[in-house]
């Protein structure tokens, strides 16, 4: 550490705000870094899960970012990854015992999701990638970026595929009874694995048509 | 650089920090979380009976008021341990775990299994617990039958991790609603089930709709596993059902 004395960066200086904003859209995790591809297929066959899985993983990718980012210093780099990893996996089994404890029908409905989260390469990636580097703060902003960036899009993805395919949204029925009488029926195919995948590459294209900054030169 | 002795005290401390932290949560939540999974259980007995209001506040209660009796009866029929003090919750039919009888029931040991005795509008229901496997993991749920032990009054599914939009349905009103006014045994008193039919009960013979169920599209193993755990369970009741009939 130097002597003369830095001057304190502002806690959300026009930096760290692009650390929470470039997520959702130049960096988007799923778009972009095509990360966490296989959550974003498993549970956005309805919003509700989406929803409870993006607030789980905004809140472990923060965490697990300002843990690994306290810890930067002492981590030795040959077992980095399997330290990364103990980080998220106690987490992830934290918040598992505390909804269970305390909210016990939002873990019902999460049920082996939560486990899920440890999988998810997003978390993983943005230890490696941003948290390894960088001081607790800013780390934290990044977290909740790439947490939000994630769940934005499995929102989107959920909200399409629970209205096409079972005509609900969140659990409420919203496409009306005239309809079904004159013949429209559910789409099944949407509940389907394989719709999230082709859902997602639609919001790719429309993310790419409206932000030309992401499309390759050659 | 970090030398060899560094990463392995480093290691060493932090799986023992990691163990601590996640057993101390664990055991200072575990009491929580006990109280949540017998009120999930109270919540669905009592729901299979179709008994109005049910909320994680108030299921300890109601279930101490609707409940009468707790029984346990053996493999073959005999009543074992019948239960009708105030403390539902303390019944050994209660604590009974239906997953490790079941299991008994396969090897062929003696097992022991839990029913309910509900009494609601002057009606006495029997609700039977039911515990299978679904298509990633466990199902399991509660029937309420009349005091016929033939009608079902009602019944309740829930699962650990089935397909969102698909095998999950099985937890719906649609689903379980047509569970309502089937008969388990046939006219002859010959034991039926319900069976859970791909391509919808309009596939069967008349006779055998009253026995029958529709399958949830897209949730095929799902709904064989409801099918054969109707089957499973209450066919291991049977002694006790055919003794009461």
């Amino acid at each position: 550490m130097s002597a003369e004395i830095k001057e304190r960066e502002p806690l959300f200086s026009a930096k760290n705000i692009k650390l929470l904003k470039n997520p959702l859209n130049f960096e988007n995790p799923i778009t972009v870094q095509v990360l966490g591809i296989c959550s974003a297929l498993a549970v956005t066959a309805k919003l509700e899960p989406a929803v409870v899985m993006s607030i789980s993983v905004v809140f472990v990718a923060a965490i697990s970012n300002v843990v690994i980012s306290l810890l930067r210093n002492g981590i030795p780099p040959r077992i980095r990854i399997i330290v990364q990893l103990v980080v998220i996996a106690s987490m992830v089994i934290l918040v598992d015992q505390v909804l269970k404890a305390f909210v016990y029908d939002v873990s019902k409905q999460l049920s082996v999701f939560v486990g899920l989260i440890i999988t998810n390469c997003i978390i993983m990636g943005r230890l490696e990638a941003f948290a390894m580097a960088n001081k607790p703060w800013p780390s934290f902003l990044d977290g909740i970026g790439n947490g939000l960036g994630y769940g934005a899009i499995l929102i989107i993805i959920a909200f399409f595929r629970e209205l096409l395919g079972s005509g609900t949204i969140y659990g409420y029925h919203v496409v009306p009874e005239s309809f079904f009488e004159m013949g429209y029926k559910n789409n099944g195919l949407m509940i389907l694995p394989p719709m999230a995948l082709i859902v997602v590459g639609v919001i790719i294209w429309v993310q790419r048509y409206y932000t030309r900054e992401l499309i390759e030169k050659n | 650089m970090y030398s060899n002795g560094y990463i392995f005290r480093y290691a060493a401390i932090m799986v023992i920090v990691a163990a601590a932290l996640l057993s101390t949560a664990a055991m200072l939540l575990k009491p929580f979380q006990e109280r949540n999974v017998a009120i999930d259980k109270m919540g669905g007995i009592l729901a299979s009976a179709d008994i109005p209001d049910i909320t994680a506040e108030n299921a300890i209660q109601l279930f101490n008021e609707y409940v009468k009796e707790e029984i346990v009866i053996n493999q073959d029929g005999e009543v074992v341990e019948s239960y009708t003090q105030s403390k539902k919750e303390d019944a050994k039919a209660f604590k009974l775990d239906l997953k490790a009888e079941l299991y008994k029931k396969t090897k062929g040991l003696p097992y022991e299994l839990p029913l309910y005795v509900i009494e609601k509008d002057n009606q006495t229901l029997y609700v039977v617990p039911l515990r299978g496997v679904g298509l990633w993991g466990p199902i399991w749920g509660n029937m309420a039958l009349n005091d016929d032990l033939n009608t079902i009054v009602g019944v309740t599914f829930d699962h650990k991790g089935e397909t969102p939009g698909l095998g999950a349905e099985i937890i719906m009103d649609f689903f379980t609603d047509q569970f309502v006014g089937k008969k388990i045994f046939d006219d002859n008193g010959a034991f039926k089930s319900i069976k859970v039919v791909k391509g919808g009960i309009g596939t069967l013979p008349d006779s055998e709709k009253i026995h029958g169920v529709d399958a949830i599209s897209g949730g095929t193993i799902t709904s064989n596993g409801v099918n054969d755990m109707l089957h499973d369970v209450l066919e291991s009741y049977l002694p006790y059902l055919k003794k009461h009939r």
